[in-house]
């Protein structure tokens, strides 16, 4: 089992959506997000003075997928939210212990 | 004009009654058939330029609120909104029982040279018929509710100045105090019966201001300069970011100002005639240029034009035409737009970094600025064939009025009106906020201005975005 953390272009969250769902990834959780990388910022003016705005609007996403989905989920994000350029943001993979369903006390796989 | 037209309405009653009963009428009967159109004549006016300025005071008062509360609003960060809509909507309110117990007749009673008298505190005499030193066609109170909106907005300009760091109680108690030192007399003075600058009433030095220029912009511009080198600057300026947080809101502010101005100046006719026209047509032509060459010089310098500077060179434009709005011929006012937007442009980007003063929402570099460039420029385009205003009291042929028309002389005037509403607000500006200073303390303590005003001066915020 592991959690899926994606830092995406805002752009790309309907194409990332549509994969994941394409590769059998049934749950995620979706946030709104302002972070840089190596990217950084860009300039504003107003009214001549210069502002340095070097957080931009991202998106999140996390789920957490059993261990046999992760490559395919990372391929699909990997294929659908490139652009190319700087910016398009990164993916971190980590273990997750367990999982627990709070309805029914479900716990592991089949939590998910 | 209206003589001939009584005649052509009495011909026309003749014949349709029948010649028969023309030769039977009595001669005293006819005269009071005429004295009777006369006034029906004389009442029909009356209401026609009534309408069209209690409609005026309504649209100046929309400039207040929610114009320029909006207009202002929207350049502050986002913890402060509140304080900017509170202290506009406090003027609103304040001015308003001010004026009715004092400052109307201090302004516009007749008096000394540089005050009003005493004879209309709490409106005593303003009633429904007209004051005709002011206008002869509109009932007084008309007259003062319409003056009353021009006293509201002045002081709230300031707050462009003081914004974000100053307390509500010292801000309301200077704003107050402001409007008895320094805008009742300037408004005396440039509009008053006697007025020491009054053009049509026999001032002194005749400083032509058809809508405030030196009146409502210059005394706000200049002491929010002094407001602005007084309090200091606000926690932060310049090495932190203070972006507007929502040019939207600004946007909206700044469309509702053009609106209303159509009132502040085609109203400032007094009536609904072709000179209110005059001042329509102008004040639109001044906005417009004074947006683009604002964009442009922000194009050039810049590289890109920007919603905030087509607004602020827009609002420039309003300030520098409001004194020459009834004086001068559309396409003076496509000139006098065009200089505003630069020359605002370069005292807000340029002038103010300079110097490093904190005037937080350009109340100075706007309408200090803008309106005594507006105020020269009136002395440079005023036409006579616009608005016949100075007249020879012995012939009463009328005389040349600005510049273009070859009275170098009226250059002098107005600079005097300038030089006069800027030492008038300077000094009395720097009093009051030593006194105010003293009485309650002007600024915020630290803390609270990070914070922000809206929580710690008002306990509530603009925006919720959890529920």
């Amino acid at each position: 089992m592991q959690k899926i953390e994606a830092i995406i272009q805002p752009s790309k969250l309907d194409a990332v959506k549509d994969a994941l769902l394409e590769v059998g990834i049934e749950g995620m959780t979706i946030l709104e997000a302002r972070g840089h990388g190596r990217q950084k910022g860009h300039t504003e003016f107003y009214r001549g003075r210069e502002y340095t705005v070097d957080l931009l609007p991202k998106v999140k996403l996390e789920m957490v997928v059993s261990d046999d989905l992760v490559e395919k989920a990372v391929q699909a994000i990997l294929a659908s939210a490139r652009t190319g350029k700087i910016g398009d943001g990164k993916i971190f993979l980590s273990k997750i212990d367990d999982a627990i369903r709070i309805r029914n006390d479900e716990r592991g796989g089949s939590a998910l | 004009m209206r003589s001939r037209f009584i005649q052509s309405l009495l011909l026309l009653m003749l014949f349709s009654s029948g010649l028969c009963f023309a030769q039977t009428t009595a001669p005293a009967a006819t005269a009071a058939q005429v004295a009777h159109l006369e006034a029906q004549v004389a009442q029909a006016q009356s209401s026609a330029d009534n309408s069209w300025m209690l409609a005026s005071a309504a649209m100046v008062l929309l400039m207040t609120g929610p114009g320029l509360a909006l207009f202002y609003g929207g350049l502050v960060r986002r913890k402060n909104v509140l304080s900017i809509l509170m202290q506009c909507i406090a003027m609103m309110s304040i001015i308003t029982v001010l004026w009715a117990v004092l400052t109307y007749s201090l302004a516009f009673d007749s008096g000394t040279a540089f005050f009003g008298g005493l004879h209309h505190l709490f409106l005593r005499g303003v009633g429904l018929a007209p004051d005709p030193d002011y206008s002869a066609t509109i009932p007084q109170q008309t007259f003062m509710i319409y003056q009353l909106m021009f006293a509201i907005i002045t002081p709230a300009l300031i707050v462009g100045a003081f914004a974000e760091r100053m307390k509500f109680s010292a801000m309301a108690l200077f704003l107050t105090l402001w409007s008895i030192i320094v805008y009742t007399p300037m408004a005396h003075m440039v509009w008053g019966k006697d007025g020491f600058l009054n053009a049509s009433l026999g001032g002194a030095f005749p400083c032509l201001d058809f809508a405030g220029g030196t009146v409502v912009h210059v005394t706000s511009g200049v002491s929010a300069l002094v407001c602005a080198l007084y309090l200091g600057k606000r926690v932060g300026y310049p090495r932190e970011a203070m972006p507007p947080h929502s040019v939207v809101l600004s946007f909206i502010g700044a469309c509702l100002l053009w609106f209303g101005w159509f009132g502040f100046n085609a109203g400032s006719a007094l009536g609904a005639g072709g000179l209110a026209t005059s001042a329509f047509v102008n004040t639109q032509f001044g906005a417009a240029a004074a947006a683009l060459t604002w964009a442009a010089a922000e194009w050039l310098h810049r590289g890109k034009p920007s919603a905030l500077g087509i607004i602020s060179g827009a609002v420039a434009g309003l300030v520098a035409i409001t004194p020459a709005a009834g004086f001068v011929q559309p396409m003076s006012a496509l000139v006098i737009g065009a200089i505003a937007g630069v020359f605002c442009y370069f005292m807000v980007v340029k002038v103010k970094s300079w110097f490093g003063y904190d005037d937080s929402l350009d109340a100075f570099g706007v309408h200090g600025a803008g309106g005594t460039l507006g105020a020269i420029l009136t002395g440079v385009f005023a036409s006579s064939a616009v608005n016949p205003i100075f007249k020879d009291p012995k012939t009463g042929a009328v005389l040349p009025s600005g510049l273009i028309d070859g009275n170098w002389h009226q250059l002098l005037n107005q600079f005097v009106g300038v030089a006069l509403a800027w030492g008038v607000s300077i000094v009395g500006t720097l009093v009051l906020l030593k006194f105010v200073d003293l009485v309650v303390g002007l600024r915020v303590p630290h803390e609270h201005e990070i914070e922000g005003l809206d929580v710690t001066q008002h306990g509530e915020e603009g925006y919720d975005f959890v529920s």
